[in-house]
């Protein structure tokens, strides 16, 4: 008995029909390939969680949520608590979002609605380089010119003036809390600024010309036409802008001081989560150690990928259907 | 008002100007011939150069780059050509997640990953990180990219029988090279001054290495360790480190620029 093959054999007139449907062999193969390079970020994210998550398991279970506001840091003990860097983060990000935020405010009306034509592609050039030099860079520059800068010029006359309050007291260190939030500050110029540039430049120009109709002077048009309209848009570039705040290591590292304390002085030392996950890590001899610095890496994930998809959310609200903020995201 | 947005405007600028002005200022002076021939010199005796340094970051960004620009560039290849459906829509917000990642946490998990089950560090773990970094930022350029090509150019070639992959490739792609090439080199500028994901995976060299699998140095390593180390002479090194450092990166995004103004006449 023979048994007839299952499958037809292909001829040519079967090529010319699966040509007609529209199914080529090349098409499939190159969409599989593609479709298999796709896979690899969901693939990788996914191991990346499940690896810091894996890897913090001990911490987390052991000191449960006593981890977030325990201030004790003790690898000898091995007690551990990351509140003095959950504070220090949080704080380093707001001071250069204190600073940072009407500078790059500034910089993206100037360049969107007053700067003459043949003076903006060259300030955006220069403000975008910012955000080409190394964040190592930045740290080298902090140590040894904006660190003696403070202390020669900016100290004296700062105590005069706030000396009463309890954020400029205590004894200038020069690594302080104060030199990583300028040093931030400056970071993130480039990020606020190119997003919130977009995001000016979608603001539609009916927006613009009814209020100058209206005999509002450009200024005026402006603030009360212009920025009301984006201001989703620039609440998103300003979350953007303390997401790449929040996650600088180098820089901060550098100039903090990575003190395991909470202190309200900017004139103090003070840590960030990741600049103790650069400076502790090849340190860390147990296991639980290792653990404890994997938490602190797992929570400023987590922290950086809420803030950052919210400033994606406010972008897309403002400039819906546009790539506005794609290529600093 | 409006003078006051031109002042913030012009104290950004004054920023970028006062940083490159020291750079050149402290560190112009110590670059010479041997601080690019020479390798470092033991702590406590002067001179010696960066030349491991130069020779590891061209090794682990190229290798970064071998790896994560095949990855990147097809994602967003995929994602302009299939992505409308539910995968494209989950690979873009991946990406966007990935992107905004501090590239520390990407280092640690590179260590776990390649560094401890392998016992030692490696030159290998450290591209690994820095392709990581890379990937996600390249999908959404590429993507964009192609998006811009117009969409007679497509049906011009599917009409004249061209199968799709081939339009995607000769037609599309090519279209777009010169946005994929700006985005390529804006990627590997990027990752070329990343310091915080080869801490615990290139580790550093103070040796000439090109093992792939052992320790190897980067300028960034290089100006980290000068830069906190207690030495005069250190210092002195780390300024003019950073000088290479910075003129390398710079190099990448001035190219990237021009890569742009050849295609679309001026940028944007």
């Amino acid at each position: 008995m023979t048994t007839l093959p299952l499958e037809p054999v292909p001829t040519q007139a079967d090529d010319a029909r699966s040509a007609l449907r529209g199914v080529n062999r090349g098409d499939q193969v190159f969409r599989v390939a593609l479709t298999a390079l796709a896979l690899a970020l969901p693939l990788l994210l996914v191991a990346l969680v499940g690896q810091l998550f894996v890897s913090a398991w001990p911490a987390i279970k052991r000191f449960g949520f006593s981890f977030l506001w325990s201030s004790v840091w003790d690898p000898v003990a091995e007690v551990f608590g990351a509140a003095p860097m959950l504070f220090g983060t949080l704080a380093s990000s707001l001071l250069a979002l204190l600073i940072a935020v009407p500078l790059s405010l500034g910089v993206s009306i100037y360049l969107t609605e007053f700067a003459p034509k043949w003076l903006r592609q060259p300030i955006a050039f220069l403000v975008e380089l910012l955000a080409a030099i190394p964040s190592v860079v930045y740290g080298l520059w902090g140590i040894f010119v904006l660190i003696p800068f403070l202390r020669g010029h900016v100290i004296g006359p700062l105590r005069a003036v706030l000396g009463w309050t309890p954020f400029v007291s205590g004894v200038f260190y020069g690594n302080s809390l104060l030199a990583g939030g300028i040093i931030l500050a400056i970071m993130i110029v480039p990020y606020i600024a190119a997003v919130s540039r977009e995001v000016l430049l979608a603001v539609p120009g009916n927006q613009r010309e009814a209020a100058l109709g209206m005999g509002a002077t450009r200024w005026e048009a402006v603030w009360t036409a212009v920025v009301p309209y984006g201001r989703a848009g620039l609440i998103g570039a300003v979350i953007l802008g303390l997401g790449r705040a929040l996650g600088e290591t180098m820089a901060v590292t550098m100039v903090i001081g990575n003190r395991h304390d909470i202190g309200l002085s900017v004139l103090q030392p003070a840590y960030t989560m990741a600049a103790a996950i650069a400076n502790e890590f090849s340190e860390a001899t147990t296991n639980l150690y290792l653990s404890a610095l994997f938490e602190v890496g797992l929570i400023l994930f987590f922290v950086t990928v809420v803030v950052n998809a919210l400033a994606r959310l406010l972008i897309w609200r403002v400039a819906r259907g546009t790539a506005v903020g794609s290529r600093a995201l | 008002m409006t003078g006051l947005v031109a002042l913030l405007s012009f104290l950004a600028v004054f920023a970028l100007v006062l940083i490159l002005g020291n750079l050149v200022a402290k560190g112009a002076s110590s670059l010479d011939l041997n601080f690019f021939i020479k390798n470092p010199v033991p702590a406590g005796q002067t001179g010696g150069g960066v030349a491991n340094a130069i020779v590891g970051t061209a090794i682990i960004v190229g290798l970064a780059g071998l790896i994560g620009l095949p990855v990147g560039i097809g994602t967003g290849l995929y994602l302009a050509e299939y992505g409308s459906g539910q995968l494209g829509w989950i690979v873009r917000f991946v990406a966007d997640v990935l992107n905004g990642t501090p590239s520390i946490v990407v280092g640690i998990f590179a260590w776990r990953w390649m560094v401890k089950p392998m016992g030692h560090f490696t030159a290998l773990a450290g591209a690994v990180a820095l392709a990581v970094l890379m990937v996600p930022m390249l999908a959404r350029t590429t993507e964009e990219m192609v998006r811009l090509v117009p969409h007679s150019l497509r049906e011009a070639a599917l009409a004249l029988g061209y199968p799709r992959w081939r339009t995607s490739l000769r037609i599309i792609a090519r279209t777009a090279l010169a946005g994929i090439v700006t985005g390529c080199l804006v990627g590997i500028a990027r990752i070329a001054g990343e310091t915080a994901p080869l801490l615990f995976t290139a580790l550093g060299n103070l040796n000439f290495s090109t093992n792939l699998l052992q320790p190897m140095q980067s300028l960034s390593l290089q100006v980290f360790t000068y830069a906190t180390g207690p030495f005069e002479e250190w210092h002195r090194l780390a300024w003019a480190a950073a000088i290479v450092l910075m003129g390398l990166v710079l190099l990448l995004a001035t190219a990237a620029r021009w890569a742009v103004r050849q295609r679309y006449g001026s940028s944007r």
